[in-house]
């Protein structure tokens, strides 16, 4: 891993920390709101093309089963039924679904990759598996007709465990991997590791599970697929992230299309937190479909489906062990992690719990050793990919939960361990293949305390005790790595695609401007940052700037938006267009002056002969180069449109400061957020209504897979238990408190915006956060998540026995 | 079999023949094309198709269009007046209390309907009254602060 360690590369001018002058750092109401307000958004539901149709999928009730045979005559017989397919109608040349990311294990061997089928041929593998798409002129004779589909199943023994898949003469999901496991992957130095453990004053050991998450986007997934016999080409709208990604993967490696052939669209998207990254099956089947029926076909989830088949998050089981001196100095740390991908590797499962997870183990400490081992295991269960945070809450786990019960093993105070540890000296490189640019952790640290009261802390657990109640406070310290990535680096490590990100600003004669982004924008606002960045650069208002994302058709490519990229890598792709424009706007200014170039200075929207007050104005060069009548035709060209790809040379590092006070009641277990307290930095900040709101809801899902959050499937059959709102604990308004979040600034090194990413700062700080508070209320070393009343009661009680 | 349906929607008359088991929700989004009610649930959970029927606010993926006959539904895209928005969707907008929009305008009219329960609810009554509405984004903190501006402004 040595090799692919990022090192800095010597940085250009200092970017500005953040002082709201222009429209960079105000808190500008959000463009897109008008819309969503009035109910005029368009999500992909709401498309209703020409000739429309609608499509049911037949899914799996088996978690495990041969299928012997699927009769589809009844079915096609139904009123208004256009087409039932199976797995057996696809043809040879549709291969399976695509994993983005190759894994090669420790023993130098690749992952093992079996063929996902768009539609299930020979086995089903988890229950909602597809196994049959019927098409009809209504979406409920489409479903009528889907229960005429006969299917002959012969059940299979199925594991949904990990612990349990691993276990000899567990059932195996794949014939290719009989062992279930996937890869064993390690990162590290372990002789390190064991030699510091061989002399280490004290060692703290935790062994626990990172609960399943379902994501639960508030939009179901959906898609619309369109053929055209006119030009031979496709129009998919999908509720996706990154519809590039989507085109591509489609067509290169599923359905053999010609890429420039299908257009996708990712309309208005009702949320994704990772779940609409992915390319799943059913928009896939219906591409292909939309050719044969003729007609465009419609399929939208209904929740239970989301439930069943959208890809989950998190499922690791860890054994985690942390050295330390006698000072709490600590010295090294060994992590042992179980990860389910589920039936079939999504399009990124394989280097969630690996290149997204043991990067992260260092946290904000000076551990000098650290050594990971994973073991990627399949279950027959939903696919298990990227969810808000993705690896990086998992691993933001294990350190401070071993952080915070190494503190109270060792009678420290829970700020002074993180102090005595914290990484001060920048750039720093981690044992864990990372480069940290810069922070300041200690700031985030006093500003959480601050914020959360600490000093006061006593006084209210006093309070609390004489009303019967317990008090605990619970601290988490996070990374993350945001921005990705560089794709050499991550081809290094295993990508099969780059992580660059591209953006076009085209300036209209009128100076008036539209930017297109190849990041996409499912809730983040980024119709109103991106429009700030540009608007501050340029000199003009924000709203004569236009944010267009998620339609192949209109933008030059994108790499789409997760894992906190899109400010840090789409913005930047769009500085770097924009200053193109200004060098070109320069040049005729220049022209427009007689003077040369090299004389001309742009700011606050002028083109400007240095030293004197005489300009043009922006809006005058973009006139003139769309009506060059006095222009350097012979050196330049006409027209003021420029586009950018940037691929970083380093990720980003947010990091920061969670405090969460918790109080339970002894008699029941029920245990209340009394307050939670985020100090953050994220670097410069563009619009910081926007962050607050970002990490406001980064932590309601942390707090949600604490607290709430568990995906169940029956050990025996393999059903999904927690197959709809009223089984699945989602956090409702009265389950959370208001948030106190405030910010602290080491701008980023390698942007020229100077920023980090905040979108999953929430999700990856909070769960440590909740049940250190919970360890510390109750006295115990550890809570499963969720941290339900039963369980709280159950360690109440086993504390009580203990004294 | 279709039956036939009359009601007013935003104020406009609406006369239609459906089929019976046609909900409320999906006689909005269909027929009437008023996509701005979403459907996030199949269990009457979410919130997100909330619609106010005389004023109060249904979830109407939990109702048949023909239990409307004769009321009056007002959907998101009929809560703004002559092209201003409506108090509570002017509270949503300054305090950020909404992000992907999905769930937004179940929320609005669930918040809007909230409007003669109690005067000045505090935070907690609030969000104990948001009980029916999931939002996945925003974590609530905003929409709470939206609703009890925008519950104060409709009652000034």
């Amino acid at each position: 891993m040595t090799d692919t360690t990022v090192r800095e590369k010597a940085t250009t001018a200092p970017p500005r920390a953040t002082k709201p002058t222009g429209p960079i750092g105000a808190r500008v109401e959000r463009k897109e709101d008008a819309r969503f307000l009035t109910g005029a958004g368009q999500y992909t539901d709401d498309v209703t093309l020409p000739h429309q149709t609608y499509a049911c999928f037949v899914r799996s009730p088996h978690a495990h089963a041969k299928i012997r045979s699927v009769r589809t005559e009844a079915a096609k017989r139904s009123p208004g039924v256009l087409a039932v397919y199976t797995g057996a109608d696809l043809p040879a040349s549709v291969g399976g679904l695509p994993c983005g990311w190759l894994i090669t294990g420790s023993d130098g061997k690749p992952m093992k990759e079996p063929k996902h089928p768009i539609l299930a041929q020979g086995k089903a593998r988890y229950v909602g598996d597809q196994v049959a798409i019927v098409i009809a002129e209504t979406y409920d004779q489409a479903k009528e007709a889907a229960q005429l589909v006969e299917v002959d199943y012969e059940p299979l023994p199925a594991v949904v465990d990990v612990r349990d898949a691993t276990r000899k003469g567990a059932p195996a999901v794949h014939d290719e991997a009989p062992d279930n496991v996937c890869y064993v992957w390690g990162l590290g130095d372990k002789a390190a590791v064991d030699a510091a453990f061989a002399s280490a004053a004290h060692v703290t050991t935790l062994e626990f599970v990172n609960n399943r998450l379902i994501p639960n986007a508030i939009e179901p997934r959906a898609c619309n697929a369109a053929y055209s016999r006119a030009d031979d080409s496709y129009t998919l709208y999908v509720a996706n992230q990154n519809p590039h990604v989507e085109r591509l993967l489609m067509t290169a490696f599923v359905l053999g299309l010609p890429e420039h052939k299908v257009r996708v669209i990712a309309p208005d998207v009702g949320g994704g937190f990772g779940s609409k990254i992915y390319l799943y099956a059913e928009e896939t089947v219906c591409v292909w479909a939309s050719r044969l029926v003729g007609r465009p076909i419609k399929w939208t989830a209904e929740r239970s489906e989301s439930f069943l088949s959208d890809a989950h998050g998190r499922d690791h089981v860890t054994k985690a062990e942390l050295a330390l001196d006698k000072d709490g100095k600590f010295l090294a740390l060994r992590v042992k992690t179980s990860a389910a991908m589920g039936a079939y590797l999504s399009t990124f499962a394989s280097c969630i719990p690996t290149i997204l997870y043991a990067t992260l183990l260092a946290g904000q400490y000076t551990t000098p050793a650290i050594h990971c081992e994973v073991t990627a295991v399949f279950t027959n269960t939903a696919p298990v990919d990227a969810y808000r945070g993705a690896g990086r809450p998992e691993a933001t786990y294990v350190v401070e939960r071993l952080v915070a019960t190494a503190a109270r093993e060792m009678s420290l105070a829970q700020d002074e361990i993180r102090r005595r540890n914290f990484i001060r000296k920048f750039p720093y490189a981690t044992p864990v293949a990372l480069t940290y640019d810069t922070g300041d952790y200690e700031a985030c640290l006093d500003g959480a305390m601050k914020l959360a009261d600490v000093a006061g802390f006593p006084k209210r657990r006093e309070e609390a005790a004489k009303r019967g109640k317990l008090r605990g406070l619970g601290y988490s310290s996070y990374i993350e790595a945001c921005g990705l990535a560089p794709s050499n680096v991550a081809g290094s490590l295993g990508a099969r695609a780059g992580l660059f990100e591209a953006g076009e600003v085209r300036v209209h004669p009128t100076g008036k401007v539209t930017v297109f982004t190849g990041s996409h924008s499912h809730g983040q606002g980024h119709e109103t940052t991106f429009a700030q960045v540009v608007a501050d650069r340029l000199g003009i208002a924000v709203d004569d700037v236009d944010v267009v994302h998620g339609d192949t058709g209109r933008i030059p490519f994108g790499m789409g938006t997760y894992g906190s990229r899109s400010i840090a890598v789409g913005g930047t792709a769009i500085m770097k267009a924009v200053d193109k424009v200004v060098a070109k706007g320069r040049k005729i200014a220049a022209h427009l002056m007689e003077v040369s170039d090299a004389d001309v200075e742009f700011k606050d929207g002028k083109f400007t002969v240095k030293g004197t007050d005489k300009n043009v104005p922006f809006a005058q060069v973009a006139l003139t180069a769309y009506v060059p009548h006095n222009y350097p035709l012979d050196k330049l060209e006409p027209g003021l449109d420029e586009t950018a790809f940037y691929d970083p040379t380093n990720f980003t590092y947010p990091a920061g400061t969670h405090i969460c006070e918790v109080e339970i009641d002894p008699e029941t277990g029920e245990t209340k957020i009394a307050s939670f307290s985020a100090c953050d930095d994220f670097g410069n900040v563009i619009n910081p209504m926007i962050v607050e709101g970002q990490v406001h809801g980064g932590l309601a899902q942390g707090i949600g897979q604490a607290l709430l959050e568990g995906c169940v499937y029956d050990k025996e059959s393999g059903q999904l238990l927690t197959g709809s709102y009223m089984d699945y604990a989602m956090p409702r308004a009265a389950d959370l408190p208001s948030f106190k979040v405030d910010t602290r600034v080491t701008p980023c090194t390698h942007n020229p915006l100077g920023v980090k990413g905040c979108g999953e700062a929430g999700a990856i700080g909070a769960p440590a956060a909740v049940i250190n508070a919970i360890c510390d209320a109750v006295g115990v070393k550890d809570v499963e998540m969720p941290a339900t009343s039963e369980r709280v009661w159950r360690a109440i009680r086993s504390a009580q026995k203990r004294s | 079999m279709k039956i036939p349906v009359s009601l007013a929607v935003n104020g406009k008359p609406v006369s239609a023949e459906i089929e019976p088991r046609t909900l409320l929700v999906e006689f909005l989004r269909g027929p009437l094309q008023l996509t701005g009610t979403h459907v996030g649930c199949d269990t009457a959970q979410c919130g997100a198709c909330t619609v106010l029927v005389d004023g109060k606010p249904m979830k109407s993926c939990n109702m048949l269009a023909i239990q409307a006959q004769g009321r009056s539904i007002t959907t998101i895209e009929g809560l703004a007046t002559d092209g201003a928005l409506h108090p509570m969707q002017a509270a949503f907008r300054k305090h950020h209390g909404l992000q992907c929009g999905f769930c937004t305008p179940g929320m609005v009219m669930a918040a809007v309907g909230l409007a003669g329960q109690a005067k000045q609810p505090t935070e907690a009554q609030i969000r104990e009254a948001l009980d029916g509405n999931f939002c996945r984004c925003t974590g609530y903190h905003n929409i709470v602060k939206a609703v009890q501006e925008g519950l104060a402004e409709m009652t000034a």
